[in-house]
């Protein structure tokens, strides 16, 4: 695939495999309440072309969890010397690159699959919404060893708005 | 006049309870002057005009007396809530920061860094102007993050303008003070109101000439009709006459007169609003002014400015007129112009205007080479000229547009470029650049093309090109991404005078030990070697 979009000379750090799992379960539980909501109200209402649409609707969630192993090894980060680059996506590529000295806040949060396995995700908050950099899927205490860099690293490049 | 600079707490000018309180105090003894005048009538003549006026009621029943104390009671209730919120309401300003404390049982304080400021907004309704006050707003980074001074004197407000922004541009508050113009003599109080309220809204010694710009009335009221409301109004009175020929009956005319009245009414505001509009730069930032009766203005301070988009609606072609906009990162109560949203700095003007604001907000790109490539990337059908367009194959996603979709990078900013039919023009300042982004999804990657965005504050502007060549879309990113921090690490313009008078800032320290395991071949980094503050991460 030539189209593809890359950027040869990086190397990327990959998240955690075992964030497959959760990414897993988490679409399973999605997927489960609304196809089990839509052929409740066809069983219901018995209207055949529900039926259609909530297969449908079930099949697209099939391939999304499918596809979620791939899915979750094209997400990768690299720390540059000034810079955070993010990638994620195998349909819709994305790469983002957030200057250190722009990062006004770095969250981590944990859900509770991500606890059961030890893992974390961290969250990079610039001051535009559109920014959107979050790793998940990252060990604990990598999770946390980043998050103190990340911060030491924007103090120390820390520039107006 | 004392100045406010000094750190002591002040209070706000004293007429401020019936400033805030106005339309409804002038509404109040309205309505008790109207309902007197009957009852004043009746005891001087006899003769009875009013029938069921609450107060000609109450007057004449037996509890007149316990009313009359009600009312005095809630009366000085009122005053003394008025007066202990003036008494309370107190702010001052340090070298650092603006502070307000206000409120009589909740108390509320409230701290802006001088040096987040976005904006200061001066607003004088119209019977503020009259009796000479003005509502100060200092607008910080963040969503309601404004510092209200409502009201002082008018003079005190500009005064006090200019020394904030003498304070956050880094200046020090002793070459400050000795900038400050000598006072006048005593003025008499009626004099100088008249003056005040017959001075041009900009004061012209505030700005070199050259560099204002004026809004021509001719040019307001035709924008005001080739708006995309005045098509619709047309449909509308379109659909009427189709009506009444339709049924021949004029009944329903009746139905839509107050709306005519309403869209004429819209009309006359937007007008008298955006009269006298004028923009200007003044050593500390653009300088917005506008208003008939009420006026109102608002300074840019340099570096404020995250993105800059130019339009053209496609009904203001034939006459050449474009529209300005920037997003900012803070969000100031008061309007703009017309009523619009204070992002929109140039309501209309024509090239010429649209070149004299974009120097104004973008200084770095004032040379002849940039100035050209902006004024290309307004009229440009495309082609080869200073952008990298999309390529031929992108016109299945752009039918008409693929020609001038583009961008370009100057030395400080991107510019892109995009719409045919509705041509805009965007400008990014790099050191105000949060991320950069590059995308591509299913049909871009079948035709080799990719989207970049560049992300700002949030604003009316969104900064994203799509349909680009995707190896062009790669460089873009790569560029881009080093370029934002190279401009970021120089960009001094939170402190835009700091060098003026005080040493330059030390440079940044240089890059931290490679973070990640394999070291990659890095960015060129700006700042040459100094002395590391920081040497290790913290958790390293």
């Amino acid at each position: 695939m030539t189209n593809r979009l890359d950027l040869p000379e990086i190397t990327w750090h990959r998240v955690s495999p075992r964030y497959i799992a959760v990414d897993v379960v988490g679409g399973l539980v999605f997927a489960l309440i609304v196809v089990g909501a839509g052929a409740a109200v066809a069983y219901f209402t018995g209207l055949t072309w529900l039926w259609i649409v909530v297969a449908a609707v079930a099949l697209v969630f099939v391939i999304a969890l499918a596809l979620t192993p791939r899915r979750v090894r094209s997400i990768g980060y690299q720390l540059r010397d000034d810079d955070v680059l993010f990638r994620r996506g195998i349909l819709y590529q994305r790469f983002v690159a957030v200057p250190y000295g722009r990062m006004q806040l770095v969250d981590i949060n944990r859900g509770p699959l991500d606890r059961a396995l030890g893992l974390s995700e961290l969250k990079f908050v610039t001051a535009a919404a559109a920014t959107g950099v979050v790793i998940p899927g990252l060990a604990e205490a990598d999770a946390e060893e980043l998050r103190d860099r990340l911060v030491a690293l924007a103090e120390s490049r820390r520039a107006g708005l | 006049m004392t100045s406010f600079t000094d750190g002591e707490w002040h209070r706000l000018h004293p007429l401020t309870p019936l400033l805030r309180g106005g339309i409804a105090f002038v509404a109040i003894l309205g309505f008790f002057l109207y309902n007197l005048r009957d009852i004043l009538i009746e005891e001087f003549f006899g003769a009875r005009s009013g029938e069921s006026e609450p107060l000609v009621w109450l007057y004449e029943s037996e509890y007149f007396v316990l009313a009359l104390i009600a009312i005095a009671v809630g009366l000085a209730v009122v005053i003394v809530g008025y007066y202990l919120a003036w008494k309370m309401n107190t702010f001052r300003i340090t070298d650092e920061v603006v502070e307000v404390r206000s409120g009589i049982v909740f108390r509320r304080n409230r701290k802006g860094r001088l040096d987040r400021i976005q904006g200061i907004n001066i607003g004088r309704p119209f019977l503020a102007r009259l009796l000479g006050a003005a509502r100060l707003e200092v607008n910080v980074a963040g969503q309601d993050a404004n510092i209200k001074l409502d009201y002082l004197s008018s003079s005190a407000a500009d005064e006090l303008r200019g020394e904030i922004l003498v304070l956050a541009s880094g200046t020090r508050i002793a070459a400050a003070a000795a900038q400050e113009p000598a006072a006048g003599g005593p003025v008499r109080l009626l004099d100088q109101r008249v003056a005040e309220l017959l001075a041009p809204e900009l004061d012209p010694n505030l700005a070199p000439p050259e560099s204002v710009v004026q809004m021509h009335t001719g040019r307001l009221i035709g924008s005001l009709l080739l708006s995309g409301f005045s098509v619709f109004v047309l449909a509308l009175i379109g659909g009427i006459i189709w009506g009444v020929a339709a049924t021949g009956s004029y009944l329903f005319l009746i139905g839509v007169l107050p709306a005519l009245i309403g869209t004429g009414s819209f009309y006359i505001t937007r007008f008298t609003r955006s009269l006298r509009y004028s923009i200007a730069g003044t050593p500390d930032g653009v300088r917005i002014g506008f208003g008939l009766l009420s006026t109102s203005n608002e300074t840019l301070p340099p570096g404020r400015v995250h993105s800059v988009q130019v339009t053209q609606p496609l009904l203001w072609r034939p006459s050449g007129w474009w529209e300005i906009k920037v997003n900012r990162a803070s969000t100031s109560s008061a309007k703009g112009a017309a009523g619009q949203a204070n992002t929109t700095i140039l309501p209309v003007g024509n090239v010429d205007d649209v070149r004299k604001v974009l120097a104004l907000v973008l200084p770095g790109l004032t040379d002849d080479a940039s100035v050209e490539l902006l004024t290309r990337g307004m009229l440009s059908k495309g082609g080869d000229d200073g952008f990298v367009n999309s390529p031929r194959r992108s016109r299945v996603w752009l039918w008409f547009s693929w020609r001038r979709n583009g961008f370009a990078l100057l030395p400080g900013a991107v510019v892109l470029r995009q719409g045919a039919i509705w041509r805009q023009l965007t400008i990014v300042p790099q050191a105000r650049m949060q991320s950069v982004a590059l995308q591509q999804g299913p049909l871009f990657r079948a035709l080799r093309l990719a989207s970049v965005k560049v992300h700002t504050v949030a604003g009316p502007i969104v900064p994203s090109l799509g349909g680009i060549d995707a190896d062009e879309a790669t460089r873009f990113f790569r560029e881009v991404a080093d370029a934002a921090i190279v401009s970021s690490t120089a960009d001094t313009s939170h402190r835009w005078r700091s060098s003026e008078n005080a040493p330059p800032l030390p440079v940044l320290p240089e890059a931290a030990p490679p973070v990640s395991a394999p070291p990659v071949a890095a960015p060129p980094v700006a700042a040459p070697p100094a002395p590391s503050q920081n040497p290790d991460g913290v958790g390293a």
